[in-house]
């Protein structure tokens, strides 16, 4: 097991990539702690797979290194990194038994029958395929399939990383929590670097210590979840997490406060003075519909059991509330925000406030 | 796919019937007849019973014939089915180069069969041929029209170089549709060379292999232009296949009546074999279906 | 970085086997009969297009490529025709005896033609057929019907049945349907069944000349005469069978991109 560093990594698939625009992955410097659950997420297409595939060693990089350990790992073959790797769809052997199918890996590293025998026995108790260990691969249904390929990737016990690629995409949604939480404790109990690859923000964030959050072929944030949640670090991690994403508003920042075409809202803190677009970002958690505030415009109420959203405007742009169960929403509503939550934002890119405080 | 019950769907399938009977089962009613019947010329026939079958099967001449047969089918499937296998996984994936491949090997598959033959007798002649004045040049006496084994050698090298490439094409459609995870998945688990191919790639081109082993099959046990014009089915009869033999008995002696028998006989034993891939086959296709 | 892979050799080595007696035939083509018999030469030293003069020139000789071309064409259509509403048929729907039906058919393409030369020609005799075009035509039909219909079944069986189903509910009627909607979705699978029959129709030899005599006589026969009293044309034998190849690289020319999809039947 080892420490992952990326060291100015950069991938385009191209042979002579021109603008930034022809990179698939721009360049980036990360380390991937030993032991760390890691969720690789993004929208379809934002380079998540590439960056997994490069931490594996099927695509070889086109500029930069990348380190396990201290061990400079940039152009050793998949077989020397001693990782395991579950695609988004499965890949099992099928004229195999799913018992040789478990065993194929450590068959492969040579490992005594027995130490095998009783590892593919453990794993199979863990992904509920005890009974049908001697029946042939081929006539299983998708999701018995994929589960075969799980426990294939974790049945070797001396893996640097395993990586997981959207694994859960084939299983249906009560078999994926279930699996899902069982990747948890094998990652509590045997410690394995996780990197896991969604564009699911509940898989992720329910799964991972440090969620890596992918736009556009660039990582812009890794943190963990609440960090996401509380502060994010681009415009992108404030829409795509949380459920409705973060409201976002042209503003004027102005010291510690931002002035908006219908009126100024206090913000926690002072900042310095912005280029650029600048935008307030304000998740609906914490906007509040009462009687202060500005003039809010309801569109419609959607009820989500414990909570509602409201979705409206301010102004003209959509602004989303989340109310509490029993709150009302008064006949002519304002909506005020919690200034210490606000996050400011030029160019897309989150500032931290003056003084250091929040 | 489930397919819904319709009896009215034998009226499309109405046309290929006249068609096929047209140019199958009433000519095969023809040969059936003479096959129960003599003639003693005049287009005089008698009732002839089984006579006819009864010596075909009793003859030694079909017995060398379909000897000769069975050893060529099986010595040219078990060239052509593994060396076509090699060659699909030795073509390049894609591009150019894929295509040039593709154009080329199909070359011989579309040259009749007669030409074949030619190509291959003006190749292997000591005379005028470059394979047959290269080997002399290296001393090998090599003569195709006095030695039987030179003539079988060469009919099975023409017949590796007319028909391999159908098998490899074949397998190499096979190979294509195999998704990039699981080569990746291979490499992740350190399987070797030997496992991909045992475990991947050959699973995965069984399908298509069953189709190419069936048509080499068939064609090769009918197979008669192609050592007709080369050797003639000479030198003595040593190169007499079944089809070579039947044509000789049919068109050279007019003897309709064995020849008839023969023939029914001859096509009694393909079928046989047929059937049995086809069932090995569809029953592949079931398990591969059944998931 | 030019690293010459191991695979390329096998490659090369394959090609250069499957070319060299290709290239032997047409260097012989391009020399004078003289030269053949007499030296040994890896080149035509006096090259020559005399044996295609007689060729071209001799309407008995390229009447044998028209008269192969129209019943190979012929063929084709007929063969793929009546396989279309066929193969529909098998890969929609179950009906009586079916299963049996298509092995019956692909039995057919087992026939060997030996067996069924002589009834051929009396059955063909007995209608006044003998030597026309749709004679060979209709006998091909034996091993190229049931082709045809196999290939196209399998390509059938891969377009989704909603397909229909959407286009009934949208008040096609089944011809008008098969024609405008279905046909072209699997045109590929045309194309594949239409280059199978052309290939397989093309080849034949036996039928097509047991059933022709002067009129219809396929190029491949023709070139049996270059026997003459004076000993072997091999010149000219040599660029009439050339010739025969050139249709088939022209044909394989414009299918190669679907010809690795096109051998698989559509069962991949």
């Amino acid at each position: 097991m080892a420490q992952i560093t990326l060291s100015k990594l950069a991938h385009s698939y191209l042979p002579q990539p021109k603008g930034p625009g022809d990179y698939a992955l721009k360049e980036m410097d990360h380390v991937w702690q030993d032991g760390g659950a890691y969720a690789l997420l993004g929208a379809s297409g934002c380079g998540k797979t590439t960056l997994l595939n490069i931490i594996s060693g099927l695509v070889r990089p086109s500029h930069g290194r990348v380190l396990f350990g201290d061990r400079d790992v940039t152009d050793a073959p998949t077989a020397e990194r001693n990782i395991a790797q579950v695609f988004q769809f499965p890949v099992v052997y099928d004229t195999m038994t799913v018992r040789d199918n478990l065993a194929f890996p450590l068959r492969n590293r040579g490992m005594e029958a027995g130490v095998i025998s009783q590892r593919v026995q453990s794993i199979a108790q863990m992904i509920g395929m005890t009974d049908v260990l001697d029946r042939k691969a081929r006539g299983l249904t998708a999701d018995a399939k994929q589960k075969i390929s799980l426990g294939r990737g974790m049945v070797r016990q001396d893996v640097n990383a395993i990586l997981f690629d959207e694994p859960l995409t084939v299983i249906d949604p009560q078999m994926k929590w279930e699996l899902r939480t069982q990747l948890k404790s094998l990652h509590r109990e045997f410690g394995h670097t996780m990197i896991y690859v969604t564009h699911d923000q509940t898989e992720a964030l329910t799964f991972a210590d440090k969620v890596v959050v992918m736009h556009e072929g660039r990582v812009v944030q890794m943190g963990t979840p609440e960090e996401l949640f509380e502060t994010p670090a681009h415009t992108f991690v404030g829409y795509f997490i949380g459920s409705p994403g973060m409201n976002l508003l042209d503003a004027q920042i102005d010291g510690s406060h931002a002035v908006l075409p219908d009126g100024t809202v206090p913000l926690g803190a002072a900042y310095p003075v912005l280029q650029g677009r600048t935008q307030i970002g304000i998740r609906p958690e914490f906007v509040t519909l009462g009687a202060e505030g500005l003039p809010y415009a309801v569109t419609r109420v959607e009820d989500v059991g414990r909570h509602r959203i409201v979705r409206g405007s301010i102004a003209g742009k959509p602004v989303n509330a989340i109310l509490d169960e029993g709150a009302t929403i008064p006949a002519d509503p304002k909506a005020s925000f919690q200034p210490n939550k606000i996050n400011v934002y030029a160019d897309d890119w989150r500032i931290a406030p003056q003084g250091g405080a929040v | 796919m489930d397919k819904t019950q319709n009896n009215r769907a034998w009226f499309m399938v109405l046309p290929v019937l006249i068609v096929v009977a047209f140019s199958a089962v009433i000519p095969l009613m023809t040969v059936v007849n003479y096959s129960v019947q003599d003639t003693f010329g005049n287009n005089e026939f008698f009732w002839a019973g089984l006579d006819w079958f009864d010596d075909t099967i009793h003859s030694e001449r079909m017995h060398d014939s379909l000897f000769r047969q069975a050893i060529f089918s099986a010595i040219i499937l078990a060239i052509e089915v593994p060396l076509g296998i090699f060659i699909a996984l030795n073509m390049p994936k894609r591009g150019f180069w894929s295509s040039l491949c593709l154009v080329l090997m199909a070359l011989p598959l579309l040259i009749p069969f007669n030409v074949v033959g030619t190509i291959w007798q003006i190749f292997g002649r000591v005379d005028i041929g470059l394979l047959g004045h290269t080997l002399a040049a290296l001393g090998i006496d090599y003569n195709y029209t006095n030695d039987p084994l030179d003539a079988w050698i060469t009919v099975i090298v023409m017949d590796v170089w007319h028909w391999t490439s159908l098998v490899a094409l074949l397998a190499y459609a096979g190979l294509q549709s195999i998704p990039q995870a699981y080569y990746q998945a291979a490499k992740i688990d350190q399987a070797s060379r030997w496992s991909v191919f045992r475990y991947i790639e050959l699973p995965k081109m069984a399908g298509v292999l069953m189709i190419a082993i069936l048509l080499r099959f068939m064609d090769s046990f009918m197979i008669y232009t192609e050592p007709f014009v080369v050797t003639g089915g000479g030198p003595g009869n040593s190169t007499t296949f079944l089809s070579v033999d039947l044509a000789k008995m049919a068109t050279g002696q007019f003897d309709l009546g064995p020849a008839a028998a023969y023939s029914i006989l001859y096509y009694l034993v393909i079928l046989l074999v047929s059937w049995a891939f086809y069932t090995v086959m569809t029953n592949l296709d079931r398990a591969e279906g059944g998931k | 970085m030019m690293r010459v892979k191991p695979s390329a050799f096998v490659m090369l080595a394959y090609l250069i086997f499957l070319l060299l007696p290709i290239y032997w035939l047409l260097m012989m083509s391009l020399k004078t009969n003289t030269e053949i018999t007499s030296t040994f030469t890896l080149w035509p030293a006096d090259l020559t297009f005399r044996n295609y003069q007689t060729i071209l020139t001799d309407p008995s000789w390229y009447m044998g490529y028209v008269n192969s071309l129209i019943y190979v064409g012929l063929n084709t259509l007929i063969s793929i025709t009546v396989a279309l509403p066929a193969a529909y048929a098998f890969s929609r729907y179950r009906f009586m005896g079916d299963k049996h039906l298509f092995f019956w058919l692909l039995t057919n393409r087992m026939a060997p033609p030996a067996v069924f030369a002589l009834p051929f020609f009396q059955f063909y005799s007995a209608f006044g057929l003998i030597d026309t075009h749709i004679a060979v035509a209709l006998a091909h039909c034996l091993f190229n019907v049931p082709l045809a219909v196999w290939i196209l079944e399998g390509f059938m069986r891969g377009v989704p049945k909603e397909i229909d189903e959407t286009a009934y509910i949208d008040g096609y009627s089944w011809p008008r349907f098969f024609v405008k909607i279905f046909m072209p979705l699997i045109a590929s699978g045309i194309g594949v069944a239409a280059f199978f029959c052309f290939m397989f129709s093309w080849v034949e030899l036996l039928l097509a000349r047991t059933l022709t005599t002067t009129d219809a006589k396929p190029i491949a026969a023709i070139m049996t005469r270059t026997v003459s009293a004076s000993g072997m044309d091999w010149g000219v034998l040599a660029a009439a069978g050339i010739l025969t190849i050139i249709p088939g690289a022209l044909v394989i020319y414009f299918v190669r991109n679907y010809i690795a999809k096109g051998f698989a039947l559509g069962r991949v």
